[in-house]
């Protein structure tokens, strides 16, 4: 029998959605089992990665089977989901009087802010929005979407924030490295460009070195020579 | 004018406002001319007043900061006061700008979570019921009377007798029957079935425990509750009423204040119920028109819905009397209050 298979049995029939420990788990039950059979037995000890790889395969053999449904990874823990282009009669089925309302664009950006920088400071988050948070922290925090997780060993302790297995439920998320860009906001700061803003000497009219958005995504603050720029038109004032 | 007044209202704050500004001129954010935006920005923060609403304190910084590189633009470079702060530190235009791109990737970034909300609003997990094996229908166990109950509740009380012999404390009343009530309901509803003396373990005195009793009749009652007997001699088991009559169903929550009063009624039970028995050998003529008082005000007291049907409910509770000896203590000591 196909690992896969075995696996796509127990989704199938799983109450919650599993991880691939819980997954590892139940195959060292049933190889303990009294009327274990030698295949049974021969899976006790299965690896984390042949289950992933399983798994892996599993959920690219529904996708290519393009079905109503598709085995999803959310917040490590595997499942059934159904497509969302069926949502009319699941909504009719289940019922949406139970979701949660939507999220804000405010907290939209705050939750962005703390999933791609954690763990963050508030006053960092608000460095950023150039807002104050207060408000849509604590709409966050209330929903549970994220949580305090220690504190900066800065002046004052204040608390940092990171977010929540929740969050990444809501959104459908595997883990926070499968957030959209995730490399790109994690921490790299938009970089100083290394020359002198002006070109004129006499005059302060110009404006910045004209960095183009993918040139600031780059590590190395090296990376944009003031030379090879072209010189920026001075801007007509 | 009025369509400004419907974009102020999406601005999350002075970044948003001016990322709305650089896209409105079309431009890259990199070479946006900062002396033109200072200049829209500082109307629209002008136009926020004359609509009244209330400039929050960021987008006046945002201004200030704004003017301020304004200022500096329009002095050549060789006439300006070195400010001492700003040697070492950002070009205040690459800060804004920095920082601008900042927040516009961040919002970019939490559109597509926007997106995402959106779409895993769609999507439904599988989630199959509890694979359960029934075991074979048991058969019916015999019900239990209310002197099997009597027993069982005077062996609780027992446990009791021997600390306070001699002795004599007096306890704030901290049990009601109401509170009681759903505390047995709860510990049923998280079992199928729980055994007598489970439910008096926690009981601290006798007073609790005649509490829970009371409230462990009262449901009985009800018919919320059905007690049964695995087999002779076994330890009395309460479980939920298996078909519950209407009047369970209508029962949802009780009125905390006449059953608090019950309560205290009801612990010297056997003096009022005496003392009504004495009543009703007095005076037989009389009977039918206090029981039905009686009646009247502990039916209300339970249910007020039922008013009209007072009549019905009459008949149903006379009937009632006989087995149930407490409802008629509380009733004889309603009456007086």
């Amino acid at each position: 029998m196909e690992l896969k298979f075995i696996l796509e049995s127990l989704l199938f029939s799983a109450q919650k959605p599993l991880s691939v420990k819980e997954l590892r788990d139940l195959f060292a039950t049933a190889a303990s089992a009294e009327d274990a059979t030698e295949e049974a037995k021969s899976l006790k000890k299965v690896k984390d990665d042949d289950v992933t790889a399983a798994l892996e395969q599993l959920a690219a053999d529904h996708e290519a089977a393009a079905r109503s449904y598709r085995l999803a990874c959310v917040a490590g823990a595997w499942q059934f989901v159904t497509q969302p282009e069926f949502s009319p009669w699941l909504k009719a089925l289940v019922g949406v009087k139970n979701r949660p309302s939507r999220l804000s664009q405010a907290a939209l950006e705050t939750l962005a802010i703390i999933a791609y920088r954690q763990p963050v400071t508030r006053a960092e988050v608000e460095q950023v929005r150039g807002v104050n948070v207060d408000g849509t922290m604590q709409t966050i925090l209330e929903r549970g979407l994220v949580e305090q997780s220690g504190r900066a060993e800065v002046v004052g302790r204040p608390a940092l924030y990171s977010t929540t297995p929740l969050f990444l439920e809501y959104f459908g998320l595997r883990g926070l490295e499968d957030l959209p860009a995730a490399d790109e906001l994690r921490r790299i700061p938009v970089e100083h460009p290394p020359a002198p803003v002006t070109v004129d000497p006499g005059l302060a009219t110009a404006v910045p070195e004209q960095l183009k958005l993918d040139d600031a995504a780059p590590v190395k603050s090296e990376a944009v020579p003031a030379a090879e720029e072209e010189p920026p038109a001075p801007s007509s004032n | 004018m009025s369509d400004y007044k419907v974009q102020f209202e999406v601005f999350e704050g002075p970044l948003d406002l001016l990322l709305y500004l650089i896209k409105k001129e079309e431009v890259d954010i990199y070479e946006v001319n900062l002396t033109k935006l200072a200049t829209q920005f500082i109307e629209y923060v002008d136009l926020m007043r004359q609509f009244d609403l209330e400039v929050a304190g960021e987008f006046l910084v945002m201004a200030s900061t704004l003017m301020y590189i304004k200022s500096r633009e329009l002095l050549p470079v060789d006439q300006q006061v070195q400010v001492e702060a700003e040697e070492e530190g950002e070009d205040p235009r690459w800060e804004l700008i920095r920082q601008l791109v900042e927040y516009k990737k961040f919002k970019d970034a939490a559109a597509q979570l926007q997106t995402l909300e959106e779409r895993q609003e769609n999507v439904f997990p599988r989630l199959p019921g509890k694979i359960e094996f029934h075991a074979e229908a048991e058969p019916p166990k015999p019900e239990v009377g209310i002197f099997d109950l009597l027993n069982a509740v005077n062996s609780v009380l027992k446990r009791f007798q021997d600390k306070t012999a001699g002795t004599r404390e007096i306890y704030e009343d901290k049990w009601s029957v109401s509170e009681k009530m759903e505390f047995v309901l709860k510990t049923i509803s998280e079992r199928t079935s729980v055994k007598f003396s489970e439910l008096f373990a926690l009981a601290a005195n006798r007073a609790e425990v005649v509490c829970t009793f009371l409230a462990l009749l009262e449901l009985i009652r009800l018919k919320q509750l059905a007690c049964v007997q695995p087999e002779p001699f076994a330890e009395i088991e309460i479980g939920k009423a298996i078909a519950p009559s209407p009047s369970a169903e209508t029962y949802t929550a009780p009125d905390p204040e006449p059953l608090v009063k019950a309560e205290s009624a009801a612990v010297p039970a056997e003096e009022s119920s005496a003392a009504s028995s004495a009543l009703e050998a007095e005076s037989s003529e009389s009977e039918e028109t206090e029981d039905k008082d009686e009646d009247e005000d502990e039916y209300d007291d339970e249910d007020d819905e039922d008013d009209e049907d007072d009549e019905d409910e009459d008949e149903e509770d006379d009937a009632d009397e006989d087995e149930d000896g407490d409802s008629d203590a509380e009733g004889d000591k309603e009456k007086p209050q």
